[in-house]
C-alpha cells in the first residue's frame, strides 16, 4: 500500500476522528468542541482540495482490505465520488457554522455534534466507497447515525418522527441487504466500474435474476431518495433543528439515496446492460409521478419547513430521472443537480432556520413584511427560490437544461411538459412566499423576536446562507469553468459513456 | 515460548477451578484482588494457546496421559480457543464491572459467595470447550449448570428463588435426556470420543435416535423455543453481573456442543427434514423471542428474551450445513455467538446500571438515560447493533455469511427469517433507546453512577463493533475447522 492508498481513508478520518474526540468532551467544553469540528472540516475541504486536482489529472486512489472471505472494504476516489465529497466537505463546513450560532445555549450540544460529523463521516464513506458491500456500511451508518439528530429535542413530535425514520429507513436497508447478498451470490464480489459498469459480459441466464436485483437496490435506495410512496418520512423529519434539516435532509441523507441509485445504473449495471434489460422506464414513471406530487404537496403546506420539504421530495426526483433517461445530456443534468439542488435546498433550510429563530416566524402567512427586518437573508432566499424555479442566471436553469435536452435525445419528449409543469408548480409555491417577504405588509409585533442588533441576526447564521446563495449564482453564471460542477458532471459523463 | 503448552490449558481450566474454594476460604480478604488475577491469567493463557495454535495447528492432549477411549482428551482447535478466548474477556470485563459491588451484585455481602461462583463458572465453562468427549461434555455441561443455578439464586428475591429452581429441574431434565443419548452411543459405537464416534458413525435408527435425545437436552439448556420459558426470568432476575455471565456464556457452551456434534458427528446420517425442522424450530425462536422482548416493559426481561431470539439465529447453522454453503453458514453461526456474548453482556451491564440508579428498570425509567448515563446507553445503542445484524458490527458479518449461505443454498426462507428478525430486533432496541433520548425531565431521579462501570460497558459494546471491521482472519479459521470436520453432506 503506498501513500496514495491512504488519501481515501484520510479524507473518511477528517471526520470521523472529530466526531470521537466530541464524544469524548465534557458537555461544557464548548469552545474545544467548536475548535475540534471546525479544524476537521477545514482539514477536510483542503483534502478535497488537493485530491480533486489529482483526480482532474486521471489519479484514482484506492483503499481495500478485505472484510470478509472474498468481499473487500474498498474506499476509492473517482470522478463522481469527488463530486459528492465535494459538495458534502463544502456545506459541511458551513452548517458547521450556522450549527454553532443555531444551538448556542442549548443542551446536549456534545451529543448533536458528534453525531453530526459521524454522519458527514458517513455520507463521505458512501461517496468513497469502491464496491456495493462497503456502501451498505456507510448506508446503514448514516442512518443510525441520524436518528439522534432527528429526536434531538426529545419532545414527542421528534420521537414519533424518528420512530417513523428508522421503520422506513431500516426496512429499505433490509430491502437493499438482500439485493446486495443476491447480487455477491450470483456474480461474485461486484466492484463500482466507471466506463460500462461491473457487469458488462454477464451471461443472459442471468437477466432475470439481475431485473429482480435491479428492483430490489433501487426499493431500498428509493426510501432514502424520497420516491414516492417511500417519501413519508421525509416532511415528518422537518421537527429535527434547521442545521439537520439542512445538511442532512436536503443533502446528505437524500443524496445517499439518490448517488446510490445512480451508481447502480451506471456503474454496476453499466448503461448498456440498462438498456438492454430496459431497467429505466419503470423508474422513469416513479420519478415523475414524484415530481408532481411533491410539488402538489408543496403547495398546499404553510409550515415553511414542511413545504421546503416537499420542494426537496420533488427536485431529488430530478435526479433520479436524469440517471433512468440513459442519455449523456441527461446523465450531465442528474450529475449537476445533484450539487446544484443541494446548494439551493441548504440556502433555503438556512433561511427558513433564520426565520425561525430570529423572528419565530415558521409560516409562509407569517412572512409578510420580512424582507425589510430582514433584507439580506430575504435576499438568499429569493435567488434560491428562483433556483429552484429554474430561471435563468441560477444553477437551477443549468440543470434543468440538461436534463431537458437529455429527455428529448432519449425520445421522451412528453418529460419536457412534465419538467415545465414542475416548473410552474414550483414558481406556484415559492412566488407567494417571495412575494409576502418583500411586498406583504407587516401588521403587528414578529410573533416571538429574540435578536435585535445592528445586524439582522446572528453573524454565524448569517454567512452561511449569503455565501451558498452566492454559489448558486455563481454556478449558473459560470457553468463552464473547470470548478463548476456542470464541467464535473461532464467530465464524470464522458468517462461513464466511454467517450 | 518456552512454556509448554500444558501450562496454559491447566491456566484455562485448572486455575480457576482451583482458586475458587481458596477465594471462598479466604474470603473478603482476598476480594477483588485474587479473582481479578485468577480472570486475567485465564486471558492470558487463553491467548498464548491461541499463538501457540497459529504456529503449530490444533492439537488434542490426553489429560495425565490416558488416551482415548479411556482417558479425557482435550481438544484444541480454532473454534474452541476463540470460544475461550472470548469467555475469558469477557468474564475478565464483568469481574472489573464487579467492582462496583452495588450495582452488580446488589451489596457486597454477596461478594463472597459471587466471587467463587464466578471462578467455578469460568473453569468448568472452559472445561466444556476443550472436551473431546461426549461424556466428558456431560460432566462440564453440570458444573456449569450447577454454578449458573447457584447465581440466579444470588439474586435473593423470591421470583428468582422460584427461577432458579425452575432452572434447575429443566437443567436436570436437559442433563437426563443428554445423558440417555450418551448411553446410547457407547452401546453402539463403543467409544465416547468425538473424533472416533464420527469415524464409526453409521445411518442406523438408533444413532439417530441418540442424537434426538441429546439434541433436545442442549436445546433445553440453551432455552431453545419451545424449551426456553425458563429462562426469560432466570437471567432477569439474577444480580447483573450474573445475568451477563448467563446470558452471554452459559447458554453459548451448550449451543456450542449442539454445533459441534450436528457438524463433526451427526450431519451426515441425519435426514434434511429433521434439519429443517430444527431450522424452523429456530425461526420461530427468533420470531417469538423478538416479539416477547417487544412487548415487555421491564428492561433486562427486554434483554433477556433477545437472547433466545439470537440463539435462534444461531439454529439455522443446522440445515445451512447440510449445503455446499456449509463454510459460510458454520463461521457466520459461530462469530454470531462470539459477538453476542460481548454485545449481550454489554447490553446487560447497561441496564444494571440503570437498574442501579433508579433502582427500578421498566422502560419509563429510562428517561432522560441518555443525558445522565450517556456511555451506558452509547452501550446499549453499540450493541443494539450486532442484535439488529446492522453494520458495523460483528452480527452484522454473522447476519451477512448467513444470508449468503441461505441465497446461495437456495433456502431462500431462512432469508425472510434473518431479515424479518433483524427488523423486529430494532422495533426492541429502538423501545429501550427512545425513552432514553426523552427530553430532560426526571433527570434528577438519577441515582449517581460512577463512571468507569459505564466504561467497561462502553468497551464490551465496542469489542462487538470492532469484530465487524476485522473478522476476515478469524472467519478463515472457522471456515477451515467446519470444511477439516467433513463440511455437512
Amino acid at each position: 500500500m503506498n501513500g496514495s492508498a491512504l488519501l481515501p481513508l484520510l479524507l473518511l478520518l477528517s471526520s470521523l476522528i472529530p466526531a470521537l474526540l466530541i464524544f469524548a468532551l465534557r458537555e461544557p467544553q464548548a469552545v474545544a468542541r467548536n475548535c475540534i469540528n471546525l479544524t476537521g472540516a477545514v482539514v477536510k475541504l483542503a483534502l478535497v482540495a488537493g485530491v480533486l486536482w489529482g483526480v482532474y489529472r486521471g489519479w484514482r486512489f484506492e483503499f481495500a482490505y478485505e472484510l470478509l472471505p472474498d468481499v473487500a472494504f474498498s474506499l476509492r476516489i473517482d470522478a463522481l465520488a469527488m463530486l459528492f465529497v465535494t459538495l458534502s466537505a463544502v456545506l459541511w463546513l458551513l452548517t458547521t457554522v450556522y450549527a454553532i450560532g443555531y444551538l448556542a445555549g442549548t443542551p446536549n450540544q456534545r451529543r448533536f455534534f458528534g453525531f453530526f460529523s459521524l454522519c458527514v463521516a458517513a455520507t463521505v464513506g458512501i461517496a468513497l466507497a469502491g464496491n456495493l458491500f462497503t456502501f451498505f456500511l456507510f448506508y446503514e451508518l448514516l442512518t443510525l447515525s441520524t436518528y439522534p439528530l432527528v429526536v434531538h429535542r426529545g419532545n414527542r413530535a421528534s420521537l414519533q418522527a424518528g420512530r417513523i425514520y428508522l421503520a422506513y429507513t431500516v426496512a429499505g436497508g433490509a430491502v437493499l441487504l438482500v439485493g446486495i447478498a443476491w447480487l455477491y451470490v450470483l456474480v461474485g464480489p461486484v466492484g463500482f466500474v466507471e466506463q460500462g459498469g461491473a457487469l458488462r459480459g454477464v451471461s443472459e441466464e442471468l437477466y432475470p435474476a439481475l431485473r429482480w436485483i435491479f428492483v430490489l437496490l433501487v426499493a431500498g435506495f428509493a426510501v432514502k431518495a424520497a420516491l414516492v410512496p417511500l417519501h413519508i418520512w421525509l416532511p415528518m423529519a422537518m421537527v429535527a433543528p434547521a442545521p439537520v434539516s439542512a445538511l442532512l435532509h436536503a443533502v446528505a441523507v437524500v443524496k445517499a439515496g439518490a448517488f446510490g441509485i445512480v451508481r447502480v445504473i451506471y456503474d454496476v449495471y453499466g448503461i448498456d446492460l440498462a438498456r438492454t434489460l430496459d431497467l429505466g422506464s419503470g423508474l422513469l414513471l416513479v420519478t415523475v409521478a414524484t415530481i408532481v406530487y411533491g410539488s402538489l404537496r408543496a403547495l398546499q403546506q404553510d409550515d415553511l419547513k414542511r413545504r421546503l420539504a416537499y420542494s426537496t421530495v420533488s427536485q431529488l426526483s430530478y435526479i433520479v430521472l436524469g440517471a433512468s433517461i440513459l442519455t449523456p445530456a441527461a446523465i450531465v443534468g442528474a450529475l449537476v443537480h445533484l450539487v446544484h439542488q443541494g446548494v439551493m435546498k441548504i440556502t433555503l433550510f438556512f433561511c427558513a432556520g433564520i426565520f425561525a429563530e430570529t423572528l419565530g416566524v415558521h409560516k409562509v402567512s407569517e412572512l409578510n413584511g420580512i424582507g425589510r427586518r430582514m433584507p439580506w437573508t430575504m435576499t438568499a432566499f429569493t435567488i434560491s427560490g428562483f433556483g429552484m424555479m429554474a430561471l435563468p442566471p441560477t444553477a437551477g436553469f443549468i440543470s434543468k437544461w440538461y436534463l431537458g435536452l437529455g429527455a428529448v435525445q432519449g425520445g421522451y419528449d412528453w418529460v419536457l411538459f412534465v419538467l415545465l409543469l414542475s416548473g410552474l408548480l414550483n414558481a406556484a409555491y415559492f412566488l407567494p412566499a417571495i412575494y409576502r417577504g418583500w411586498f406583504g405588509r407587516r401588521e403587528g409585533e414578529w410573533p416571538h423576536e429574540r435578536y435585535q442588533q445592528r445586524l439582522e441576526t446572528k453573524a454565524s447564521l448569517l454567512v452561511p446562507p449569503l455565501v451558498t446563495a452566492a454559489l448558486t449564482l455563481f454556478f449558473g453564471l459560470f457553468a463552464g469553468w473547470v470548478l463548476s460542477p456542470l464541467y464535473w458532471a461532464e467530465l464524470i459523463a464522458q468517462l461513464e459513456m466511454g467517450r | 515460548m518456552s512454556v509448554s503448552p500444558e501450562v496454559w490449558l491447566l491456566g484455562v481450566c485448572a486455575l480457576p477451578l482451583l482458586a475458587a474454594p481458596t477465594v471462598y476460604v479466604l474470603g473478603p480478604r482476598c476480594l477483588p484482588l485474587l479473582p481479578m488475577a485468577v480472570s486475567a491469567s485465564v486471558l492470558v493463557s487463553a491467548v498464548a494457546l491461541w499463538f501457540r495454535f497459529v504456529e503449530k495447528g490444533a492439537w488434542t492432549y490426553a489429560l495425565a496421559g490416558w488416551d482415548a477411549p479411556l482417558g479425557i482428551l482435550w481438544r484444541v482447535d480454532a473454534t474452541s480457543l476463540l470460544m475461550i478466548i472470548a469467555t475469558a474477556l469477557v468474564a475478565l470485563l464483568v469481574a472489573l464491572f464487579s467492582q462496583e459491588e452495588e450495582a452488580a451484585m446488589g451489596g457486597s455481602k454477596r461478594a463472597v459467595v459471587f466471587w467463587p461462583l464466578f471462578l467455578f463458572l469460568l473453569g468448568s465453562l472452559n472445561a466444556l470447550f476443550l472436551s473431546g468427549d461426549i461424556f466428558n461434555i456431560y460432566v462440564s455441561l453440570e458444573l456449569v449448570s450447577l454454578a449458573a443455578v447457584s447465581m440466579v439464586v444470588l439474586g435473593g428475591s423470591v421470583a428468582a428463588l422460584r427461577a432458579a429452581m425452575r432452572y434447575l429441574l429443566i437443567a436436570l431434565a436437559g442433563s437426563m435426556s443428554y445423558l440417555l443419548g450418551v448411553g446410547l452411543l457407547y452401546a453402539l459405537f463403543g467409544t465416547l470420543d468425538v473424533g472416533l464416534l464420527a469415524e464409526r458413525m453409521e445411518p442406523v435408527a438408533a444413532a439417530r435416535f441418540a442424537f434426538v435425545l441429546m439434541a433436545v437436552g442442549l436445546l433445553a439448556k440453551t432455552a431453545l423455543f419451545p424449551l426456553h420459558v425458563w429462562l426469560p426470568p432466570a437471567h432477569s432476575s439474577a444480580p447483573t453481573a450474573a445475568s451477563a455471565l448467563l446470558s452471554a456464556l452459559v447458554v453459548m457452551g451448550s449451543m456450542y456442543w449442539l454445533l459441534r456434534l450436528w457438524l463433526e458427528v451427526f450431519a451426515p446420517i441425519m435426514p434434511v427434514a429433521f434439519a429443517q425442522l430444527l431450522g424452523a424450530l429456530g425461526a420461530l425462536a427468533v420470531l417469538w423471542g423478538s416479539a416477547m422482548a417487544l412487548v415487555q416493559r421491564r428492561l433486562k426481561l427486554l434483554v433477556a428474551y433477545s437472547t433466545i431470539a439470537q440463539f435462534g439465529y444461531v439454529l439455522l447453522l443446522l440445515p445451512l450445513t447440510q449445503s455446499m454453503a456449509a463454510a459460510a453458514a458454520w463461521s457466520g453461526g459461530l462469530w454470531l455467538l462470539l459477538s453476542h456474548a460481548f454485545a449481550k453482556s454489554a447490553m446487560f451491564l447497561a441496564a444494571g446500571l440503570i437498574l442501579h440508579a433508579r433502582r427500578r428498570d421498566y422502560l419509563s425509567d429510562v428517561v432522560g438515560a441518555a443525558s445522565q448515563l450517556p456511555m451506558a446507553v452509547f452501550a446499549l445503542g453499540l450493541a443494539g447493533l450486532t442484535l439488529m445484524g446492522l453494520p458495523p458490527s460483528g452480527g452484522f458479518v454473522a447476519k451477512w455469511l448467513l444470508l449468503e449461505a441461505s441465497i446461495s443454498s437456495g433456502q431462500w426462507w431462512w432469508v425472510l427469517v434473518l431479515i424479518g428478525g433483524g427488523f423486529l430486533a430494532a422495533g426492541y432496541v429502538f423501545s429501550v433507546l427512545k425513552p432514553a433520548f426523552r427530553g430532560p425531565r426526571g433527570a434528577a431521579q438519577f441515582a449517581p453512577v460512577p463512571h468507569w462501570p459505564q466504561a467497561v460497558c462502553l468497551a464490551m459494546a465496542v469489542i462487538s463493533v470492532l469484530m465487524g471491521l476485522y473478522p476476515a482472519p478469524f472467519l478463515e479459521w472457522l471456515a477451515l475447522a467446519a470444511g477439516g470436520a467433513g463440511g455437512g453432506g
